[in-house]
Formats: structure tokens, C-alpha cells, sequence
């Protein structure tokens, strides 16, 4: 950084930004972590987002924009604090997640991208996300919540609006909000990596039936 | 007969399998004071003779790739592991990053090595917060233990590990997407020649592997090639992690020898969904042909599933029982390929457009049996016209379910819609009698 930025951000925000940059050989390749680290802050890219980002980087704004429209977890609104992804492509689709998708958004009459009025909720369907062995997959925050039917999914979503979300089944002991998993997709260490199980059963089927098997020779 | 060979998966049940301490105590990162004593094309050797290919779909060996990279050429050099995992039905390099990310930071050391890289990224997807966590801090816990930074346990190799973090980009998987993405440009398949090799991340010579390839490097230099290629066929050796998802009694993970077959596989799992009968199945994803209850047998390797009309792909063996539509099933996928095409080649770009346009007014019954013949052309103007394997893979699910189960599309048109029930294919049919 040269000149001075002029934005909103605090220091403290600068400072962070300029930590991402001198992560790479070459400063343009921080785009995508500076836009999640922007969504850490504000929750969606704003126009002074982009701004910041081309000043930091020294590149025209049209060319961040062009960047942050591509990638769909860079949202041009606000999401809820509890952002929800529901997985509707074939196989999750097909064990349940399409139920489950239809049945949340009526149970609380939002449409896809559409978020609560109060603001807690909102709710994507989303394509597969690397879990079909644990569908049908919710998804909160970008966290995981393995093995959903109908009603834990309301359940789910209930307990967001009341604020106090069960812990993702694979994930911490707490489910952080929608801005605090943004700064870790940042690359921002929340010192939380230690919390929860190392795998779920299904992860560890093979291994089991291994170890049984060859107990048993 | 044990079947199964544990190796990736074999510390996976200790709680602490995904810190340093549990990593260490199973015996992680002895294979890197290993490598760091050898000449780095001897390792270069060693994972040719070992057999191992590329487990991110296309099956390219992996040492012949590293043996590409110009040596001598006074150019920095750069390793980029591929853990974008977001083709439909793969879900093996997620839970493996989660429940140990240091064996893949330790294949990463040991192959920037062997192609004198001296920076490597790792690019995740940006969906699965909780693993961007784990590697997060299995790479700073790295540096700290003096295995990432500058003189790597003494012996003067120096190498900076950088996680890179998408956003929701099923194209950035494709290597040469992802690669500008990881510049910071939108995510686009790049004309190929030059090929990574010679001119891939900031046009300098670039290996692009995938977690799982990568992960099992350190294995492969701890026990030796011979020792790897000892498993599995003639020519797709060594282990591999085959993802078992649907209708099945037990989903999971099963770490077995390239070879083994589905038949084997679900009999393991507990058998299809009790009450119910295979239908449909893909090798590897959904941009693999599906296959059918005819290949239960048909050996899951490289050649094995080639021969048979497919491809291994990412080995996500997705179940769907008699209970499922296959039209459904295709559309949903058909839809994906549409949303997710990056829009750079018209054919693939137009083409998965009127695919989706064809396949859901099939699915509602309306049209004449000459539009299956439609839905071949459009997928025949998009195979190996375009820019990616995107489009061939939008063509696959569709060629496939044509040959398979033409009487079933054809029954939607009789029938005037779908002569199925979602309900009966959901889990909850069935919760209660597992
Ligand atoms: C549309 C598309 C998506 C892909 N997605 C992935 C992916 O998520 N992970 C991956 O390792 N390879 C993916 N690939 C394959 C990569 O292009 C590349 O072949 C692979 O990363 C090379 O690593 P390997 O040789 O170790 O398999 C994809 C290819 C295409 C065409
Ligand atoms: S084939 Fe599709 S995804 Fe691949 S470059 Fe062309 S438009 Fe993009
Ligand atoms: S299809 Fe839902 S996680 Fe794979």
C-alpha cells in the first residue's frame, strides 16, 4: 500500500487487509480472500467494498466487481445472521433434500435467497457439498448439519430465529455467525479448529468394518 | 476376506487424528525427513514406480506430471493442490482434510520438493467451514513445529504453504479455472497448450494434484513404491478412497485396492436399502456414465470401468434404488451443469440451457419420443466442442440414462408426467425400519 486508502474500514480492518495481500507472490490473487474478509465485516460486498479492494490492489473497481459476481457465495444483499444452504442437487434431492427445502421455506415463508424479517434467517438450496454420505445435507454458515429430515431442519431454523442454534454435527461447539465464518474463510484463525469430532460414523465405516474384520480372522 | 486396506483412513477414529500430536504419534512426518534426504527426482522416481494416478477424476500419473516441470530453468516453480471437491457424488476429500490435514501437508512438503517449489497453495472450496479451519491450523501449527518456512528441518528447503479459499465455483475444480481464480480472476478454463507444467500459476511451471493424490505421497516414500503398487491391478495400483452414498443401508467411506467392485462394496455397506433394489449407480460422480445393476461386477479401476463405458472419475459410487426416477435424477444433474457452466464456450453455455429446457418438459410428459433424439444432438453439439470436460460431463448422465432407460423416458410421455413418487425415495420412507 502506497497512498493511503481512504474508506471506512477501521485501521484495525486496513491492517488485516494488508496482511492478506502479503500472503501472495502477487497482490491481485487476494481478491477472493479479501472479499470474504469484507463479508466478515459487513456481511455482503458493498459498493465501498469493491472500492476499497480495487484501491488496495490498485485495480479498476469494474474488475473486482467482475470478479466478486462470479463466485455465488459473495452475497450482493444482506443474508440472515444464520445462513442456511440447503442441498437440493441429485442424490441429497432425492433422499429428502428437495422435502426438506420446500418445507422450510414455507415454514417460514421466504422464498430461495429470501431472508426472516427479523433478520436471523435465510436460505439457500445449494448444490452438492461434499457430504452425501451423511444426506440429506444442511448446510448453516457454511457448517455442517449431517443426516436432516423435515422436522430437524424446522427444528433447525426455529432455534436460529430464538437464537440458540444446535452445534453443527461436524463442526464447533458453537455455531458462529454468518459474518464470523466469513473471516475464517478469509483465512482469519478463530482458534476454534480444535472443537468437535474429528469424523462421523460414516466417514469411519470402512475403517470399522476393517478392524472388525480382521479381528476376527 | 479383509478387503479393505486403511491407510489415509487408518488413524481416522483417534479423537485428535487431525492435530500434530495425534499425526505425529502415528507416525507422520517421518516420510519427509526421509524425502528430504534423498535427491528430489529419486522421489520423482519413486511415485513413478509406485503406479499412483491422479484421484481428482482423470487418472494422469502423477510422478510422469511432476517429471514435466523444466528443471534447471531458473524460474520459480509452484504446487497447487486441488481441494475443490464439488463434482456431484464426491465427498471423500472433505472428511479426509477434516479428520487429518497434515498427511496432505506433508505430501505438499515432500512434492514441492521433488519439483523445487518453493511456494505451494492449497485451493478448498469456500462451502465447508469447519475443514478451512482444520487445515488453517494444521499449516500454522506446521510452521511453528519448523516443517513450512524457511529450512525445513535443517535442510535447507524453504517453502511457503498458502490456503486459498473459493467461493462457490463447481468450474474452479478444473485446474486451469481454478488456477485464475487463484490469480484472482474470474474462475475460466485457459486454452491448452501450454499446458501448467510449463505455464500455469502466473505463467510460471505449475503441478495441479488433487488432496487425495497428494496425501498419498507420504505413504508411498515411507513404505516404498513396490509396496504400493503390491495393491491393487495391473495397471491402476495402490489404494484409493471409494465414497458410497443413497440407497444403501450404511453410506460412508471404504479405503480398498483399485479393482474392487460395487458388488463387493455394498455387501460391505450393509446391502441396498432393505426392501428395495439397485437401479442406477455412477463410478465417479455425475459427470461419469451410469451404469446399472448389469455392472456390479465390473472391476473399479482405471481400465475395469473404461472398458464397461464409463470412467473412474472420483470413485463417488452414488446409490439410487428401483424407487428413483431416472429422469428426475438427470434433470437435477442437467440443471447443475447449466447453473455451473462458466459460460466461455457457446455450446456449453446455450447447449446445458436447452438440455434443462428439453429434460424438464420430458419430465412433465410433454413432447414426442423424436426428442430424445433432440436431447442426444444438443449433447452431441457439446461433446468435444467445447472449452472443458464441464460439457462432456453435462452429456454423460443423459447419453447414459438414454441407453439405460429409454422405455422410462418414454413412459413420462405416456403417462403425461412422472409415473413416480419422490415420497417413497426420501429416507424418511424408510426411517423407521432402519
Ligand atoms: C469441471 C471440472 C471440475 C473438476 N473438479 C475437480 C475437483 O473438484 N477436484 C479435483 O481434484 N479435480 C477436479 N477436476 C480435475 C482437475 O482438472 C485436474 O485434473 C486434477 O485436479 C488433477 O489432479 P490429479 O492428477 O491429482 O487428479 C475437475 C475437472 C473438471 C473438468
Ligand atoms: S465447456 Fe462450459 S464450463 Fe468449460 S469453458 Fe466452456 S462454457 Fe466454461
Ligand atoms: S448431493 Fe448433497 S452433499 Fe452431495
Amino acid at each position: 500500500m502506497n497512498q493511503p486508502i481512504s474508506s471506512p474500514y477501521s485501521d484495525k480492518d486496513l491492517a488485516v487487509m494488508d496482511s492478506i495481500v502479503k500472503r501472495y507472490p502477487r497482490t491481485r490473487s487476494a481478491i477472493m480472500p479479501l472479499l470474504h474478509y469484507l463479508q466478515s465485516i459487513e456481511g455482503y460486498v458493498t459498493e465501498t467494498g469493491i472500492e476499497t479492494i480495487a484501491q488496495i490492489l490498485s485495480l479498476e473497481s469494474a474488475e473486482v466487481n467482475a470478479v466478486a459476481t462470479f463466485y455465488t457465495q459473495y452475497k450482493r444483499k444482506p443474508v440472515g445472521q444464520y445462513h442456511v444452504g440447503i442441498c437440493t442437487n441429485t442424490l441429497c434431492a432425492v433422499m429428502g433434500g428437495d422435502a426438506i427445502y420446500q418445507s422450510v421455506l414455507e415454514h417460514l415463508g421466504i422464498e430461495n435467497d429470501g431472508v426472516t424479517d427479523d433478520g436471523k434467517v435465510s436460505v439457500e438450496h445449494i448444490e452438492c457439498n461434499a457430504a452425501c454420505d451423511y444426506a440429506p445435507v444442511v448446510m448453516a454458515n457454511w457448517e455442517f448439519y449431517d443426516n436432516q429430515n423435515v422436522e430437524s431442519a424446522k427444528d433447525l431454523v426455529d432455534s436460529m430465529r430464538q437464537g440458540n442454534p444446535p452445534p453443527p454435527t461436524r463442526g464447533p461447539d458453537r455455531l458462529v455467525t454468518w459474518k464470523e465464518a466469513s473471516a475464517v474463510l478469509a483465512g482469519i484463525n478463530d482458534g476454534l479448529a480444535h472443537q468437535g469430532v474429528q469424523a462421523g460414523d460414516p466417514t469411519l465405516l470402512g475403517l470399522k468394518i476393517a478392524k472388525n474384520s480382521k479381528g476376527g480372522e | 476376506m479383509n478387503t479393505l486396506t486403511p491407510v489415509l483412513s487408518a488413524f481416522w477414529d483417534q479423537k485428535d487424528s487431525f492435530t500434530m500430536e495425534g499425526y505425529k504419534r502415528n507416525g507422520g512426518y517421518l516420510a519427509l525427513a526421509k524425502a528430504l534426504a534423498m535427491d528430489p527426482d529419486k522421489i520423482i522416481e519413486e511415485v513413478k514406480e509406485s503406479g499412483l494416478r491422479g484421484r481428482g477424476g482423470a487418472g494422469f500419473p502423477t510422478g510422469m506430471k511432476w517429471g514435466f516441470i523444466p528443471q534447471g530453468d531458473q524460474k520459480d516453480h509452484y504446487l497447487v493442490v486441488n481441494a475443490d471437491e464439488s463434482e456431484p457424488g464426491t465427498c471423500k476429500d472433505t472428511p479426509l482434510l477434516m479428520a487429518n490435514p497434515h498427511v496432505l501437508i506433508e505430501g505438499v512438503i515432500i512434492a514441492s520438493y521433488a519439483i523445487r517449489a518453493n511456494h505451494a497453495f492449497i485451493y478448498i472450496r469456500g462451502e465447508v467451514t469447519h475443514v478451512v479451519r482444520r487445515v488453517q491450523q494444521a499449516i500454522e501449527d506446521a510452521y511453528s513445529a519448523g516443517l513450512l518456512g524457511k529450512n525445513i528441518l535443517g535442510k535447507g528447503f524453504d517453502l511457503e504453504l498458502v490456503l486459498h479459499v473459493g467461493a462457490g465455483a463447481y468450474i474452479c475444480g478444473e485446474e486451469t479455472a481454478l488456477l485464475d481464480s487463484l490469480e484472482g480472476f474470474r474462475g475460466q478454463p485457459r486454452l491448452r497448450p501450454p499446458f501448467p507444467a510449463i505455464a500455469g500459476l502466473y505463467a510460471r511451471p505449475t503441478v495441479v494434484n488433487n488432496v487425495e493424490s497428494i496425501a498419498s505421497v507420504p505413504s508411498i516414500i515411507a513404505n516404498g513404491a513396490q509396496w504400493f503398487a503390491s495393491m491393487g491391478t495391473e495397471k491402476s495400483k495402490g489404494f484409493t478412497l471409494y465414497s458410497l452414498s443413497g440407497h444403501i443401508t450404511n453410506p460412508g467411506q471404504f479405503e480398498a485396492p483399485l479393482g474392487i467392485t460395487l458388488r463387493e462394496l455394498i455387501d460391505m455397506a450393509g446391502g441396498v436399502r432393505a426392501g428395495h433394489k439397485l437401479k442406477f449407480w455412477t463410478p465417479g460422480g455425475s459427470s461419469t456414465p451410469m451404469f446399472t445393476d448389469a455392472h456390479l461386477d465390473v472391476p473399479l479401476d482405471y481400465e475395469g470401468v473404461a472398458a464397461a463405458g464409463s470412467m473412474l472419475g472420483t470413485k463417488a459410487l452414488q446409490i439410487f434404488d428401483e424407487t428413483t426416477c431416472v429422469v428426475r435424477a438427470v434433470l437435477r444433474w442437467t440443471e447443475f451443469y447449466k447453473h455451473e457452466s462458466c459460460g466461455k464456450c457457446t455450446p456449453c453455455r446455450e447447449g446445458t440451457w436447452w438440455l434443462v429446457q428439453a429434460l424438464k418438459n420430458l419430465e412433465n410428459g410433454q413432447g414426442a419420443p423424436e426428442d430424445l433424439e433432440k436431447l442426444l444432438d444438443i449433447c452431441d453439439n457439446i461433446m468435444g466442442r467445447s472449452f472443458c470436460a464441464l460439457a462432456d460431463g453435462a452429456a454423460s448422465p443423459i447419453i447414459s440414462s438414454l441407453q439405460y432407460f429409454r422405455d422410462e423416458y418414454l413412459e413420462h410421455l405416456k403417462n403425461g408426467g412422472c409415473p413416480f413418487d419422490p415420497a417413497a425415495s426420501t429416507i424418511f420412507a424408510t426411517a423407521g425400519l432402519r
